[in-house]
């Protein structure tokens, strides 16, 4: 009976799927072009193994275009390769390499016009200049992909995914790496960013603009020129993410520029010259993070009010925190800092004596960067000392009044 | 010179301060590998300590040791020995003896928790050849300064000035040089600065080596290109010893004027 059943199933799937198009090098159809000009609405195209050197393909039905295992797009260098002005369509499986390079078009493995309710999975990009490129779209998903180049320069190198005003899209486990920034959002509502890792990259791991009410978490950003930037952007949500490593002479784990209402928590800042570097960022609440082994831990710049920090873990940073202003609009509470010397009578956990996380030597340092030449010296720890007992230079009203005793996330 | 070497080194083995400058090394060790279990964070903090001790203990040895043993020093002066056998003997007795102790009370400890496995390897042994230099510039620079004194006191004082000139008051000179001279290229300056005190030198050494150089910025850049290079490290340590043979050269020359 069963039997029956999934054989009823499989003919009345047989009859309501489209048709399938098979294209391989001893195939009716040789291209991917060909294969769409004759293509309807719906249908599928299956990829079969072998290279095949095609530029500027643009597709303008709502298809899937499958890949078999060794499928390959090659672009030779010129030009992009695949373009979708279409809606509903699905792309999987296919391995695109080598788009051109161009200082004035942006180039790209993928590009997306005007479309919605699209997929694009498991396909591998190599040596790409733009690895996917979604203009004015909604309700995407790209997901287990994984994107590379090696361009050296600003310049001269794309983005993994950049998005261009877009709307509800999702973008899960992929790799980005090589790429100028790894993933990049100008004018996107509304759409997650999880579980990517994003490496090695010339600029950002991921990056912002003008972009509204979205969220990323669970994301590794190591090694990058600065891990994640979010500039001019409001209400973004940023929890349980990792940067690792974004280490140089001007690199940040985290960079805040004009941003308002965000909530960061649960990340975790490793080994980044500066851990998060905030300029004219407003309403931000930081709870849980860890800051452990930074040159900064955090770096406040300027025309940043009302912020929180609460509950986050600041172990082993050589600076915990710079501030180039005396007056405080920002407030630290219950926070460990391992830097603290301060005792507990009463046993409750918390610190008797406030906490002040500003240093005189990290104002010095704002000042004059060349004083850093004098880190862990002996008169440094003198005068920090002294300003600690009675602060002259540093605000004097910021400080953490219930330090606590023992870590948060241990 | 062998024979006064062999007895100044052999004194201070005996001397009870030896074993207890040792000891504190070696409990030292202990504790910080015991507290935090990290070889790489411990060789941080031991350059914290290594830079300050180091240089008050070599100060503080040798301005001791010269007055301590001021008889018995007019005593070998009066037999037919080269003064500047007699005296280089006892320099290199104690710094030797010094460094064994440094050496020692920190090799243990760190060998017994795994160094050999650990990466900090190259760090910690960049340590131990800084502590031994500021130990050889030390000692050197306090035996100058208490064969120019007669008095024992003033010798003391003089010693300890120049200890806390070096550790504390130089950096906070070149502090201000650096915040009020703000407007003007440091770069070259500050690595010029650097180069006069061998404590700063030591530092510098260390911490680039510690990865704190990105933090420099610009700075940075240029110390690491500095320091980083074989080039630089070869003058840095070129420095160093030329740390230590200038007070030599000095103590020498004033020997051969000096009336005992």
């Amino acid at each position: 009976m069963k039997y029956k059943i999934g054989l009823f199933f499989f003919f009345i799937s047989f009859v309501v799927s489209a048709k399938q198009i098979v294209v391989c090098e001893s195939c009716g159809i040789k291209t991917i072009k060909e294969a769409i000009k004759i293509a309807n609405d719906g249908d599928e195209i299956l990829i079969k193994k072998g290279v095949y050197k095609e530029q500027n393909i643009v597709i303008n039905k709502p298809i899937s275009l499958i890949g078999e295992k060794g499928a390959v797009i090659d672009g030779n260098n010129v030009g992009g390769i695949l373009i979708f002005k279409t809606s509903n369509f699905t792309i999987k499986g296919l391995k695109i390499v080598n788009v051109g390079l161009s200082y004035t078009i942006e180039y790209s493995a993928i590009k997306v016009v005007r479309a919605s309710d699209f997929i694009i999975e498991n396909c591998i990009f190599e040596n790409v200049f733009f690895g996917i490129l979604i203009e004015k779209s909604k309700r995407g998903i790209i997901r287990n992909n994984i994107i590379t180049s090696n361009r050296k320069g600003e310049a001269s190198s794309g983005n993994g995914i950049h998005i261009w005003s877009g709307e509800e899209m999702k973008i899960y486990n992929n790799e980005m790496y090589g790429l100028r920034d790894g993933i990049y959002f100008e004018f996107v509502k509304n759409s997650a960013v999880y579980k990517n890792y994003s490496h090695n990259n010339i600029r950002y791991g991921l990056h912002f603009m003008f972009s509204n009410n979205n969220m990323y978490h669970h994301n590794e950003f190591r090694n990058n020129g600065a891990g994640v930037a979010v500039m001019y952007s409001k209400f973004t949500t940023m929890h349980h993410n990792k940067f690792r490593l974004n280490w140089g002479s001007a690199s940040y784990g985290l960079l805040l520029k004009e941003i308002y209402d965000a909530e960061i928590y649960d990340n975790l800042f490793e080994q980044n010259t500066i851990g998060i570097n905030a300029e004219g960022s407003t309403r931000i609440n930081y709870k849980n993070n860890t800051f452990s082994r930074n040159g900064w831990a955090v770096k406040i710049s300027g025309a940043c009010y009302t912020n929180t920090f609460k509950n986050n873990d600041f172990l082993n940073n050589s600076l915990d925190l710079a501030y180039n202003s005396n007056i405080n609009d920002n407030k630290f509470d219950n926070n460990y800092w391992s830097e603290y010397t301060g005792y507990d009578l009463d046993k409750n956990g918390i610190g008797d004596v406030p906490y002040r996380p500003v240093k005189l030597f990290s104002y010095i340092v704002n000042k004059t960067p060349e004083a850093l030449v004098l880190l862990r010296s002996l008169f440094v720890d003198i005068i920090n000392f002294s300003e600690k007992v009675s602060p002259v230079f540093t605000p004097d009203n910021l400080m953490d009044n219930n330090p606590l005793m023992k870590r948060i996330n241990d | 010179m062998l024979k006064i070497l062999k007895y100044s080194f052999y004194d201070l083995m005996r001397s009870r301060w030896s074993y207890v400058y040792f000891l504190f090394y070696l409990i030292l060790g202990f504790v910080l590998l015991f507290l935090n279990n990290d070889v790489d964070k411990a060789v941080i903090t031991l350059m914290n300590i290594i830079i300050v001790l180091t240089p008050l203990i070599g100060t503080i040895f040798g301005v001791m040791y010269y007055y301590n043993s001021k008889e018995f020093t007019e005593l070998l002066l009066a037999q037919p020995i080269k003064r500047s056998k007699i005296f280089m003997g006892q320099y290199l007795g104690i710094s030797i003896s010094l460094t064994l102790s440094l050496v020692l009370g920190l090799g243990i400890p760190f060998v017994l928790y795994g160094l050999f496995k650990s990466a900090a390897i190259f760090n910690f042994s960049l340590l131990l050849v800084v502590g031994t230099f500021l130990n050889f510039i030390f000692v050197a620079l306090s035996y100058n300064i208490a064969l120019s004194t007669e008095n024992k006191i003033k010798g003391f004082g003089y010693a300890i000035l120049m200890w806390l000139f070096l550790a504390v008051i130089y950096d906070g000179i070149f502090l201000i040089s650096l915040v009020v001279f703000n407007s003007y290229p440091l770069d070259k300056f500050s690595l010029i600065a650097t180069m006069f005190n061998p404590i700063d030198l030591s530092r510098i050494l260390i911490l680039l080596k510690l990865d704190i150089s990105a933090l420099l910025g610009y700075t940075g850049a240029v110390f690491r290109k500095f320091f980083g290079t074989n080039f630089g490290m070869f003058i840095s340590m070129g420095v160093l010893v030329l740390w230590v043979l200038l007070p030599v050269l000095r103590m020498n020359l004033k020997l051969r004027k000096k009336d005992f």
